[in-house]
């Protein structure tokens, strides 16, 4: 911004080791700079901007009006004084926001790398590093520019990065360095190269790179294989050796990270409007009472000179009237005093405070609290309606862990904690000395099937220990470290490690593997490796007895039409558990042999080679013929894995979308991985009407999937219309139909009652528009490029935001970015950007609130946000509690503090039709610079920062109340109309009864109380009263703070004013306190007290009916929940019906449904895998030299790589209680519905009854038993609930049914008995 | 959930404060509390209204306008500018006992005091007898600062100069005899005007603080010439001055000018014809002001006031009516608070 930029660069040339040569280009240097101000600029700069602000410009303006002495209808200090305070208090504010910025720039910038400088190795700061340096970088460094792979020391020029920081994908990644270069290996070969790079300028592409290296006369090209991003971290590679091609700002990460924006909320927006209305307002005023002035100076101050002449200089009414004119703006500005802006920050960083003292967002396991690092954005949280989530680590945990597995036919893994005792973890450590502590399994029974030595078992874990592509590290002996290409795998890999097939290591040609104890060296004779399109991958082994044998893994889509017709019966099993599995979100791969013969294996390796030899269509040709061979399988089972979610997530989600906000994931990794995410995550649902995907590639194809995606859409709302308007009469029945409940509850006599009335107040319409809804959308990354396209963005808009869950896979940090700009643009809405790695930088900064998850490895998206937490699941107190608080309080401010002023303000109004427009004031000056800041600030201020309307518990109990800040309901044009409507009512009671009273009232002592001085201390009590009162009335919620600060003010207004009017002060300052005995003499007056009581009766009184009469006749859900707690309060015991066990029911919903709904089968291959591994292991090119063929070779190996993959299994303070994995079998009943002693109680009692396959069943039940209670009894008014309760109820109990039939059918026998009785039990109680 | 076994030093506090969990009062506008809210405070305000309005009738007033518009008025000869020294006589008769103490004002109507131009018009320190800005006065009392030769004018500004210099003087009727009222004019101003907010100099004779200074355009006598008798009522502390310094709040305004309550009037003035002789200085046709006297009595509450009393019983009622629609409306949209 401040540096002059050179032109556009076309072409960058880089000379290794020439500084000077590359100095010619002025490239940037590797400092980086995100701050905005130094000491020197910091006072011009900042005051510009601070002025750039309408109402600091504004204010600054009134002041030189006050200046001139002809206006000056009030002094300067009334505006000097809250302005400077206004001023400094931004400034002191953005000098510690810039100086935490330089904080952490220079934190970085300082980092050290070792550069090569003249032969050697020399420690420098990364600011210091040039471009056309050559650094050294080492393992888990972070890379610290856009660098060139040179050597590594790693065989083959190969190095490992993790760039999650990049682009959220924490599977490693390989580069490789051009050959010619990788041979120069050590700094003294390095210090000598001279190459030149000639390559593209700075873009922000990170999957691109194109240039040529030139070095002794010979031309090599380079592409991002070879290249080293900053931001990147290197692994699993103990050196390497860069050239540093672009550097700092010019870096990748830094070219995607998009502009730093000055955020505002929405309330500020409308606020600038409304400030921009009042300002013509006040013009308006102005001009009347300019109008006014005219004219009385014309007909009455004309003549009456002769007692007040006019001014010299004013010699006639016009000029009069213009001088009026700028006088009256000065005393109507306080309409918008400058308080306002002040409170509004004051009350923002209150807010600021509770949520970073907020003890249910602390994570306890890393130590972190909620941190709000804006200020300003507080209430925009309670008006959310999009989220953007970043997957990886904000999501996920990225752990992966082996969670069942299913082997010839019996499903190991489930956990037996019906009884509610956590089941223990198995030790293997007796059992295998090789065993990674890590690793947690509790069914013991697989255990034992391994120990008793069941074929299929040790089959099993053979093929897991044999079918991959790991490589393994031992670096002492026992101590083996698997390098996985993806968490999957190395799952896999461990988890036959723990089960006694430990995989100790592999040569191109060989896997050496750790049987039972019992070293075993199978001969590896081909790896059919993966792809997208096979989903599969095979080796082909030749165990030490010489036999052949194909293991197979992969998508069970794939491989089960693969197996042999023997296995159909195993298949059928199988195929039942991964259903199961599926339904649990985890991903599951199904595993198969096959025996080859000698002649087969020589046959196809035959094909095989030829395969791959062909020059043309080879890969199609290599699958045609891994396709050969991976027939007639035998089944041996399945495994699920499950990427672990973070804590609370399905939760979180399921809760938030009941509030209507939109949840987009926008994740770097690729579409199946993030597809089964969604699953796992419950924003996917089987019950969604259809899951669309774009994939297409060209505009064309793209523009062609949106339209049939919507034109499908249509045609399935459609349909359902069709078949519900057909069935409206019946519609009672429909519910029922066809789940079998209704003939048993015929049967059943006592039984009968419950059911006896359902209403069906819910309008089709809205029941359709919810049906409607459901449909997810997954997008390709490439895709997501077309549809953000200029002429695609509105067609993309309209079909995204018909679905219900959107799911973007493969985004760039720009593309997450440019999703957000989209929906900013024409929704309208507000958003919010949730994400944890450095690639959702720009995504947080240019969404309305960016959320970073902090206590993670990188800190640069927490850097870059506005809020941080270590915990997705914090979101949703983030969100439904303090932002609701937050925008509640908001407006309550707002619509006071208009109210107060204009109360206060307009009395000047009517007024000047009295005092022939001459701009007097009716209040004491002091009066009017005090009212603001000392009299009616505090309590507003108590308001603004401790009101609640509901307890925080409710507002998550009822999710709807969250709606009114998406709709913006509480502070909106209307609002503040009749917030100023209110204000001028009050004004004109407080200026016309006084007038009325006193203008012929006298005191006992026969003294005329119609002096000015009298009026106005009379006028500035009665508001003073009158707006306590009212802000008491505003006040939902007492605290001590609160009464404080009411009777405070009131107390602090009447000492002033007696000190003001004293006579010390008088007898110091006779000039200025003019008002000297003015209290003491109007208070004592008994009229005076008559007059400001009924002026406050006036003003209160319909204020007081009209609130009363709408809590009766319209009440808000936060006042209907507001006053069941405190009938409960009262009453001391929970009060289990009314109308909030609808709204319970609601929040429910998601939560039976999920439980219920039968499972879909989601490849484990949907891992982020790449193709191309298991040609490097053939080839040796990753294996070192000295380890071919050893086993115990890796001891020289660097500890790191230890610690790395630690942190992988483990994060970092993951201690004993976090550990376990939450069960997703017992975790499913309750976690929305809250402990109502109804709804609690019956559940605990029918979830020990009934199995674990249908614990979901009774959860349902007791809603439907919630919904049923809500039916018989709760006294309702449809016009006022939002029908959307009853619906989402009744289809409760429609889905509870067929939930419930769905998983009685897989139970047995005696639970199909035993279920149903409960399910009737549990409505009995009630 | 989690168990800590040792509490983290970030954790934040468990405070009821930081956790939003203070104690707090939650108010609910309840029919309970509302409507017999609404009957209380419209019965009080009922109760009150009937107080006063008795109160407020049993007050006499009599006003007489003397301006002399009216052709038939003594007054209308004065009302020639020109004319100086002019006295005029206004005979009226009060048919009961006008109870005392009996008050009596002088109004002006259309008269703007409370001009800002003509608030900001004078000089505090001037008044409180500070001799620097008996030199040299405030700019604020422009134009009335200093006169055409450059003296300053002596109490400086716009309000002063246009000091009420119209005086009463009031007669019983008595069998053909004019009987003087006593007029009591001590005490009618604030008493922190004449005590605080006014001081003469603390020079004497009071006289030679105003060496060098002129009196104000429209006087015709120095401000050390008010009240020759009295040196307590003399200079910048004279009742009149002070009366009139202190500014009306309305351009219809009355200002006390003396009270009755003394000799044979104690109890009030008697029935009978009366003569109120007036020397009429003070010009007010020209901006088509009025001006009158007015005669009155007070209550604790004061002087009349029949709208305090009436606003108070109709408030009160509309309270009322208004808590029984309320009643009604509850009755009917009930509010679901039994379970």
């Amino acid at each position: 911004m401040f540096r002059k930029r050179p032109p556009p660069e076309e072409e960058r040339k880089v000379k290794a080791n020439d500084r000077e040569y590359n100095e010619k280009f002025q490239y940037a240097s590797n400092c980086i700079m995100t701050s905005k101000y130094n000491i020197l600029t910091f006072l011009p700069v900042n005051l510009f901007e601070q002025f750039q602000e309408v109402a600091n410009t504004y204010f600054l303006f009134l002041l030189i009006l006050q200046l001139i002495p002809q206006i000056s209808s009030l002094s300067w200090f009334t505006t000097i004084v809250p302005l400077a305070l206004v001023l400094s208090i931004t400034a002191v504010k953005d000098a510690t926001d810039d100086y935490f910025r330089h904080k952490s720039d220079n934190q970085v910038n300082n980092r050290q790398s070792q550069v090569l400088i003249r032969g050697s190795l020399q420690n420098e700061k990364w600011m210091n590093v040039r471009v056309g340096d050559i650094i050294k970088l080492e393992n888990n460094q972070f890379v610290a520019a856009d660098v060139l792979l040179l050597s590594s020391s790693e065989p083959h020029g190969l190095c490992y990065i993790e760039t999650a920081e990049l682009d959220g994908e924490t599977n490693m990644k390989v580069r490789q360095s051009v050959p010619v270069t990788a041979e120069l290996g050590d700094p003294n070969n390095l210090a000598t190269f001279n190459g030149e790079v000639v390559c593209e300028p700075p873009n922000n592409k990170l999957d691109r790179f194109c240039g040529s290296l030139y070095w002794r006369d010979r031309k090599y090209l380079l592409t991002n294989q070879n290249m080293l991003l900053r931001g990147c971290v290197l692994r699993n590679t103990e050196a390497c050796y860069g050239l540093v091609i672009f550097a700092g700002p010019d870096t990748k990460l830094m070219q995607n990270s998009g502009r730093t924006k000055f955020k505002r909320t929405s309330i500020d927006r409308l606020m600038n409007t409304l400030v921009l209305w009042i300002f013509g307002f006040l013009v308006c005023m102005g001009v009347i009472l300019a109008v006014g002035n005219a004219v009385w100076e014309k007909e009455v101050g004309s003549l009456f000179q002769s007692y007040l002449p006019w001014d010299p200089p004013v010699d006639n009414f016009l000029f009069s009237a213009f001088l009026s004119f700028w006088s009256y703006v000065i005393i109507l500005n306080t309409v918008v005093p400058i308080s306002l802006y002040v409170s509004v920050e004051v009350i923002r960083l209150g807010h600021s405070y509770f949520i970073n003292w907020d003890r249910q967002m602390f994570c306890s396991q890393c130590n972190t609290a909620a941190e709000a690092r804006t200020t300003t954005l507080n209430e925009e949280l309670g008006q959310v309606e999009y989220i953007f989530s970043d997957k990886t680590g904000t999501l996920t945990q990225n752990i992966m862990s082996f969670n069942k597995c299913s082997i010839n036919g019996q499903t190991y893994g489930e956990r037996t904690d019906q009884m509610g005792t956590q089941p223990k973890r198995l030790d293997f450590s007796p059992f295998n000395p090789l065993a990674d502590p890590q690793f947690c399994f509790y069914d013991d029974k697989l255990l034992e099937s391994v120990k008793v030595g069941d074929v299929h078992t040790h089959e099993f874990f053979r093929l897991l220990s044999l079918c991959h592509t790991v490589m393994s590290e031992e670096k002492s002996e026992g101590h083996l470290v698997y390098k996985a290409q993806s968490p999957d795998e190395g799952a896999l890999v461990t988890a036959a490690r723990n089960f006694g097939f430990v995989f100790r290591s592999r040569t191109p040609g060989t896997i050496t593997t750790s049987e039972m104890g019992r070293t075993v060296t199978y001969s590896l004779l081909a790896i059919l490796d993966f792809n997208n399109i096979r989903k599969r991958m095979s080796v082909i082994v030749r165990n030490p007895e010489g036999r052949i044998r194909l293991y197979c893994k992969g998508a069970d889509t794939v491989l089960l039409e693969r197996l042999h017709p023997s296995n159909l019966e195993l298949m059928t099993v199988t195929s039942d558990h991964l259903n199961e599995y599926g339904a649990d979100g985890l991903r599951t791969l199904a595993l198969a042999f096959r025996d080859l013969s000698e002649e087969e294996w020589e046959v196809w390796s035959e094909s095989h080679r030829f395969a791959g030899k062909a020059t043309d269509c080879r890969e199609d040709r290599l699958a045609a013929s891994y396709d050969l061979i991976e027939q007639d399988m035998m089944l041996l089972g399945a495994t699920a894995i499950e990427d672990k979610l973070q804590e609370g997530v399905p939760e979180t989600i399921a809760l938030l979308s009941l509030t209507n906000i939109k949840i987009w994931v926008l994740t770097g990794d690729k579409q199946e991985t993030a597809v089964n995410i969604g699953y796992s995550c419950k924003m996917l649902t089987d019950d969604m009407a259809e899951v669309f995907i774009i994939s297409g590639h060209t505009v064309q194809s793209v523009r062609q999937e949106l339209r049939s995606a919507r034109d499908r859409m249509m045609e399935l709302s459609r349909s359902r219309d069709g078949g519900k308007r057909g069935g409206m009469e019946g519609w009672a029945e429909a519910c029922f139909m066809g789940n079998g409940f209704q003939q048993d509850q015929e049967g059943d006599v006592g039984g009968g009652k419950v059911f006896h009335s359902p209403p069906l107040p819910s309008p089709p319409s809205s029941f359709m528009d919810s049906i409607s809804g459901e449909f997810g959308l997954v997008v390709n990354g490439h895709s997501l490029a077309h549809a953000l396209e200029a002429d695609m963005e509105a067609e993309f808009v309209s079909t995204a935001c018909a679905c219900k869950a959107i799911i973007c896979c493969r985004v760039t940090p720009l593309q997450k970015a440019q999703v957000v700009e989209l929906i900013k643009k024409h929704k309208k809405a507000v958003t919010l950007a949730i994400g944890d790695g450095a690639n959702d930088v720009s995504m947080i900064k240019s969404a309305h609130i960016g959320v970073g998850i902090s206590g993670q490895e990188g800190i640069q998206a927490v850097l870059a946000s506005d809020y941080s937490f270590a915990q997705f699941r914090f979101l949703q107190r983030l969100l439904l509690v303090h932002g609701r608080w937050s925008y509640l309080r908001m407006c309550r401010f707002l619509c006071y503090f208009f109210y107060k002023n204009f109360a206060f303000t307009m009395v000047h109004f009517w007024f000047g039709f009295f005092c022939g427009f001459s701009a007097q004031t009716v209040y004491d000056q002091y009066f009017i610079t005090l009212y603001n800041i000392v009299y009616t600030s505090l309590p507003v201020l108590a308001m603004g920062i401790f009101d609640q309307d509901v307890p925080d518990h409710r507002s998550l109990e009822y999710p709807k109340l969250y709606e009114p800040g998406q709709l913006n309901l509480l502070f909106n044009k209307k609002e503040f109309f009749i917030c100023i409507a209110q204000g001028i009512y009050t004004s004109v009671v407080l200026f016309f009864v006084p007038y009325a009273v006193l203008s012929n009232a006298t005191q006992s002592n026969g003294v005329p109380l119609a002096d000015y001085q009298t009026f106005a201390i009379s006028t500035a009590t009665a508001l003073v009263i009158v707006v306590s009162v009212q802000i008491a009335l505003d006040t939902g919620f007492w605290t001590v703070i609160n009464h404080m600060f009411v009777w405070g003010s009131l107390g602090f207004y009447f000492t002033i004013m007696f000190a003001l009017h004293s006579q010390t002060l008088f007898r110091i300052f006779p000039n200025q306190f003019h008002f000297v005995g003015c209290a003491q003499n109007t208070l004592l007056q008994p009229v005076v007290w008559l007059t400001i009581a009924l002026a406050t009766a006036i003003c209160i009184v319909p204020v007081l009916a009209f609130r009363f009469l709408k809590l009766d006749l319209k009440p808000q859900l936060s006042d209907m929940v507001r006053y069941t707690q405190l009938v409960r309060q009262k009453r001391r015991r929970p009060a289990g019906c009314g109308i909030g066990s609808a709204w319970r029911g609601t929040g429910s919903v998601t939560e039976s449904r999920l439980g219920a709904r039968g499972g879909s089968r989601r490849s484990g291959y949907a891992f982020a895998h790449q193709e191309g591994f298991g040609e490097l292991i053939t080839s040796g090119k990753n294996m070192r030299h000295s380890s071919l063929g050893l086993v115990s070779f890796a001891s020289r190996h660097s500890s790191s790589w230890m610690e790395t993959l630690r942190r992988k299994k483990n994060p970092p303070n993951a201690s004993g209680d976090c550990s376990p994995a939450p069960s997703h079998a017992s975790d499913r009943v309750p976690p929305l519905s809250n402990s109502s002693s109804v709804l609690g109680g019956s559940q605990e009692e029918t979830v020990t009854e009934a199995d674990q396959n249908i614990q979901s069943v009774p959860a349902s039940l007791s809603q439907l038993e919630a919904s049923a209670e809500n039916l018989t009894c709760a006294p309702v008014r449809p016009q006022t609930d939002s029908p959307g309760g009853w619906i989402l109820t009744l289809e409760t109990v429609q889905e509870a049914l067929f939930g419930w039939k769905g998983a009685a059918a897989r139970g047995n026998t005696s639970d199909n008995q035993g279920s149903p009785r409960a399910a009737r039990e549990s409505i009995q109680t009630e | 959930m989690v168990r800590i076994k040792k509490e983290s030093p970030d954790r934040p506090d468990n405070t009821a404060f930081t956790q939003q969990r203070l104690p707090a009062w939650q108010p609910i506008l309840s029919a309970g509390i509302v409507i017999p809210g609404f009957v209380l405070i419209g019965l009080a305000f009922i109760g009150v209204g009937v107080g006063l309005f008795i109160t407020s009738r049993d007050i006499q007033v009599l006003e007489i306008d003397y301006t002399g518009t009216d052709q038939t008025s003594d007054c209308n000869k004065c009302t020639n500018p020109n004319t100086k020294n002019c006295v005029c006589t206004l005979s009226f008769n009060i048919d009961t006992l006008f109870k005392g103490p009996v008050f009596f004002y002088y109004g002006l109507t259309n008269y703007f005091q409370n001009h800002r131009r003509y608030g900001v018009s004078r000089d505090y320190k001037q008044l409180y007898g500070d001799l620097a800005n008996f030199k040299d006065p405030s700019t604020d009392c422009a134009p009335y600062r200093l006169d055409s030769r450059n003296n300053p004018i002596v109490p400086c500004g716009s309000v002063a100069n246009s000091l009420f210099n119209d005086t009463f003087k009031l007669y019983q009727i008595v069998n053909g005899q004019r009987n003087v009222v006593p007029f009591d004019g001590k005490g009618i101003a604030w008493w922190t005007d004449y005590n605080v907010k006014f001081k003469n100099p603390d020079v004497t004779p009071l006289q030679n603080a105003f060496n060098g200074t002129v009196k104000p355009l429209f006087w015709t006598k120095a401000v050390y010439e008010l009240d020759f008798s009295d040196p307590s009522n003399n200079g910048f502390i004279n009742q009149d001055f002070l009366v009139w310094m202190r500014r009306a709040a309305l351009p219809n305004f009355r200002k006390l000018y003396r009270r009755i309550a003394e000799e044979n009037y104690t109890n009030g003035l008697p029935a009978g014809n009366y003569s109120l002789e007036i020397s009429y200085n003070y010009p007010v046709l020209s901006f088509n002001g009025r001006k009158k006297v007015v005669f009155s009595n007070v209550s604790w509450m004061g002087g009349k006031n029949d709208f305090l009393g009436i606003a108070y019983l109709v408030i009160g009622s509309l309270c009322v009516v208004m808590s029984v629609v309320m009643l009604i409306v509850y009755a009917k949209f009930k509010f679901p608070e039994d379970d």
